[in-house]
């Protein structure tokens, strides 16, 4: 019998739902969030092609005109299309909010295994100056650094990035104190490996999991940040679309019932926000039953 | 025969975590006296049994001759050498020759490693194999401890297989890098007791194959008796009594050792026990009893006892006792 | 020898996400005044969560699908929670493996003491309570003033003595243990043994010992259900359990156990593991690893077989 592809894919749907009756409600969760996220994702991936209009064109149609066929979220006062703004916007933040929290993990997590490993006084150094850290409001410091960093989209993700550092330092370092002391720890210190290999082979992987899932909550708090950030005016040049900047600009126009300017930018940054905490959420649910599977 | 080991008046002493006032006005640090002056040897090709109850030293024993820990005072001379004056990568390589079996399988092997690299991984390490011929190496290894189909469990997590298997996977482990000297703690403890048998012939099987010498950490008298050749008694950190198996068996010297072997319930109905049971429980490893650290719980105590420590003395041909009265 | 509890047909289910375990499938067990009955096997068997079942302390999801628990007549299953409740300390009482976990670290021994009296009976004063325990704990040959510890302060083999006496302070006819001694020192073990069969005459106690531990069954049990998968393997006095074994599972699991007494060249090793509940193999459970296994084995659950107090549920023996 040849393979049907209509076949495979009603197999494949069948397996999909029988993962949803598995977990409940945390399964819809987590693919309503990993769904909006990729739909926002494909947009930036694809924004030139999506984008009838270029971010930067001052001259695409009358200024300041409400959501009509041509422009489906209507222009702002620089004649610029909302809707194409909206669309190039994903690109900044997505990269912004992903680098800072790809650095804030690496950062974190490294400084995590090492001072929960090593102990001793190397580790209440570390966990003070991270206590510190994590101790402040976290836009307070992100908007301390930035404006000590000056404008860029290197120092804004800098700025976002410093904040979370100190969450997965004591995410790492809790379970490394944990882990340190497990059987098979003990076992491969039995079996001659060296310090760095148990740290990377035996600890670093036990420990793995449950950073994703901070990883995911990460990223919507630092578009939040990033947002606030250059709606303040700190961060960004304007040179860059970016939805955070579009609802500043946006918003002296709202009392004059001009609402499409920030609205639209506004509802992307909660969407795009809400993907990934529901995301991170879903999986959390998921992925805690399977760590307790011992 | 050779001697392969040799632990010379071993102690450790465990500090007591107080307060931080208790430790500023104490006149004396408080200590737990988990092994406090251990002797013996191991005979290369023997299986010594270290028994005893819980508490007395037995586990901190194996781990301070694998050097998992480090001693208060005290030897302990393996191939001519004393290992705690082995540098970090000398003790590195011997540990390719002297390996260890701990009691619970699930917690000894990493759960996000699968048995393949698990069972692979000390070759790894010493730089003994890679890539394909490890990988042939763990499969032999598989199938000599029973794990089959080999490169079937290869790829599988502990989660995934049986209790029996995962200990199966331990033994493979520490057998894989050939070593001379095996510690096993309690290795059957944990597993089911349709299992036990099992895994102890497979201890057996693997030690004629292999020309292994054996440390055999075990609470578990029966089991102590099938399958090793000298077994040595533990109380409260100390040796009471050291001989051959069968000897210290059948006829048992010190008290201690009696009272043990007649407290082990025997699964035969037709039997019921005559030997008086002590009172009591054991005392604290933090202010053990004066003199003979049995004699509060001892049915033969003499006054004698309370304050003469016995050293250990022969009293036959490689028995050793400590006891006064012998 | 009058019959205070009787288990038909029990069938307990643990539904969980990969499927239902089936802890317990149709077992039948008789328990009579003063005798001591031992329910082995080992972990996964089934004997802890029968042992449960009686007083319903079964933790969710676990529940009781089929069967029948009679107490002196009484159905425990389908009682009324406050009926039930009255029964427990009173009637039948209970005592667990970890004597640290069962205890409340937070409370006095005398308080936990006062507490399961008044419980059963409000009217009784707090003096009162605190008489009947001290003469309980002086029947243990503990002296009463260490009512006045915490369970931090003692050790465990004291602890174990003071579940005892928690269990016993209201005079139940009932007694079930469950892995009473697995915690304990092999010394401390055979004292608690002592003591258990001093408890039972002196107050006619009737007691389900539920263990791995063949030996200590052997010293203390009248009468041994072996328990294998969920199922019942067999039934009968100790002496005839231990003598002769019928099940192939005894058997096996009787000739793989190291005996101090004896002295065994070999020991008899059981292939493969104990079976997965959620799919148990069809026809009789032990079947995948019998080396007397036949065809209809494989097909159909055996019936009971025998008379008396000898019941083997074997096809050997149909």
């Amino acid at each position: 019998m040849r393979f049907s592809p209509a076949a495979g894919l009603g197999k494949l749907l069948q397996r999909f739902m029988g993962q949803g009756k598995k977990y409940g409600m945390e399964w819809w969760v987590m693919i309503i969030g990993a769904t909006i996220v990729l739909a926002i994702v494909i947009m930036a991936f694809c924004a030139p092609y999506i984008a009838p209009f270029s971010p930067y064109d001052q001259n695409t149609g009358p200024q300041l005109s409400p959501p009509n066929n041509i422009h489906i979220m209507g222009t702002d006062n620089l004649q610029r299309d909302v809707w194409s703004r909206v669309v190039f916007g994903s690109q900044t933040i997505l990269r912004v909010a992903v680098l800072a929290a790809v650095l804030s993990s690496v950062v974190g997590i490294t400084f995590g295994l090492i001072s929960g490993f090593a102990g001793g006084n190397l580790d209440r150094i570390f966990s003070l100056i991270m206590d510190s850290v994590y101790s402040f409001p976290g836009l307070i410091l992100a908007i301390a650094f930035a404006a000590m960093l000056g404008p860029g989209v290197v120092n804004i993700t800098l700025a976002v990035a410093v904040i979370y550092i100190p969450t997965y330092f004591r995410l790492v370092r809790g379970q490394t104190l944990a882990i340190k002391e497990e059987l098979y720890v003990e076992a491969a210190k039995a079996i001659g490996a060296t310090n760095r290999v148990i740290l990377w082979k035996y600890i670093f992987p036990n420990v793995i999991a449950t950073t994703v899932v901070v990883f995911s909550m990460n990223v919507a708090d630092a578009i939040m940040i990033e947002a606030a950030l250059t709606y303040l005016g700190l961060g960004l040049p304007p040179s860059v679309v970016d939805w955070g900047m579009d609802l500043a600009m946006g918003k002296k126009y709202l009392p004059s019932g001009q609402w499409w300017l920030i609205t639209f930018p506004g509802a992307m940054i909660s969407l795009l926000a809400l993907g990934f905490t529901m995301l991170g959420e879903g999986l959390s649910e998921i992925l805690n039953p399977r760590l307790l599977e011992r | 025969m050779t001697e392969l080991l040799k632990v010379e008046n071993l102690k450790k002493h465990f500090p007591l975590q107080k307060g931080f006032l208790d430790n500023l006005f104490a006149k004396e640090k408080r200590v737990v006296r988990a092994v406090d002056g251990v002797s013996f040897s191991i005979q290369k090709g023997e299986t010594l049994g270290l028994v005893g109850e819980s508490g007395c030293g037995k586990t901190t024993t194996g781990r301070l001759i694998l050097r998992l820990l480090e001693p208060t005072s005290g030897k302990v001379v393996y191939g001519g050498k004393s290992i705690f004056s082995y540098s970090k990568e000398e003790m590195r390589r011997l540990r390719e020759k002297m390996q260890v079996i701990f009691q619970d399988p699930f917690a000894s092997l990493s759960p996000r490693m699968t048995i393949g690299e698990a069972i692979g991984h000390p070759l790894k390490i010493h730089g003994l194999a890679h890539g394909k011929g490890a990988e042939q190496k763990v499969m032999d290894i598989m199938e000599k401890v029973g794990l089959e189909p080999a490169s079937f469990l290869y790829h599988k997590y502990p989660h995934q297989v049986s209790g029996g298997q995962r200990q199966r996977v331990v033994i493979a482990r520490a057998l894989v890098t050939n070593p001379e000297f095996v510690v096993a703690d309690e290795p059957i403890a944990m597993a089911d007791v349709s299992v036990r048998s099992m895994i102890l012939e497979l201890l057996i099987r693997l030690k004629e194959e292999f020309d292994l010498t054996y440390l055999f950490i075990t609470h578990d008298l029966a089991t102590s008796k099938y399958i090793c050749d000298r077994v040595a008694i533990m109380y409260l950190g100390k040796i009471v009594e050291m001989g051959p198996l069968k000897e210290v068996f059948s006829k048992p010297v010190h008290p201690y050792t009696s009272t043990l072997l007649a407290a082990v319930p025997v699964p035969d109905p037709k039997f019921r026990r005559t030997h008086p049971i002590p009172k009591g429980e054991i005392p604290s490893a933090i202010n053990p009893p004066s003199g003979c650290r049995f004699h509060p719980r001892c049915h033969l105590a003499s006054p004698e006892c309370s304050r003469e420590e016995p050293p250990l003395r022969e009293v036959g041909k490689n028995h050793w006792v400590a006891c006064n009265l012998r | 020898m009058k019959t205070i509890l009787e288990i038909k047909n029990l069938h307990v289910h643990f539904p969980i996400n990969i499927g239902t375990v089936r802890a317990v499938q149709g077992v039948d067990l008789e328990l009579r005044q003063g005798e001591v009955m031992g329910l082995v096997g080992e972990s996964g068997c089934g004997k802890s969560t029968l042992g449960f079942s009686i007083l319903r302390l079964l933790r969710p999801p676990g529940e009781i699908v089929e069967g029948e628990i009679l107490y002196h007549g009484r159905d425990l299953v389908r009682m009324e929670e406050k009926e039930l409740l009255s029964l427990r300390g009173n009637n039948i009482s209970m005592i667990f493996q970890d004597p640290l976990t069962s205890l409340n670290p937070l409370f006095r021994i005398d308080e936990q003491f006062i507490e399961t009296i008044k419980t059963h009976d409000p009217q009784i004063s707090k003096q009162e309570a605190f008489k009947k325990a001290a003469q309980v704990l002086e029947s243990l040959g503990i002296s009463p003033e260490r009512l006045l510890e915490y369970p931090h302060q003692m050790s465990g083999g004291m602890r174990q003595r003071i579940m005892i006496g928690m269990a016993l302070v209201l005079d139940p006819d009932l007694l079930i243990a469950d892995e009473p001694t697995t915690s304990l020192d092999v010394i401390v073990e055979a004292q608690f043994l002592d003591l258990l069969n001093e408890l039972r005459r002196q107050y006619d106690l009737t007691i389900l010992l539920i263990t791995h531990n063949l030996g200590i069954v052997a010293q203390l049990a009248d009468r041994v259900t072996v328990m294998y998968g969920g199922t019942i393997a067999e039934t009968g006095k100790a002496e005839s359990i231990f003598g002769n074994p019928l099940h192939p599972y005894t058997q096996g699991l009787l000739a793989s156990i190291p005996n101090i007494k004896l002295d065994q060249p070999e020991l008899h090793t059981m292939e493969g593991s104990p079976p997965d509940l959620v799919a148990p193999p069809p026809g009789c459970v032990f079947h995948p690893r019998c080396p007397r296994a036949m065809d209809i084995c494989k097909k159909e659950r055996p019936k009971a077989f025998g008379k008396d107090d000898r019941i083997v549920r074997c096809w050997l023996y149909g």
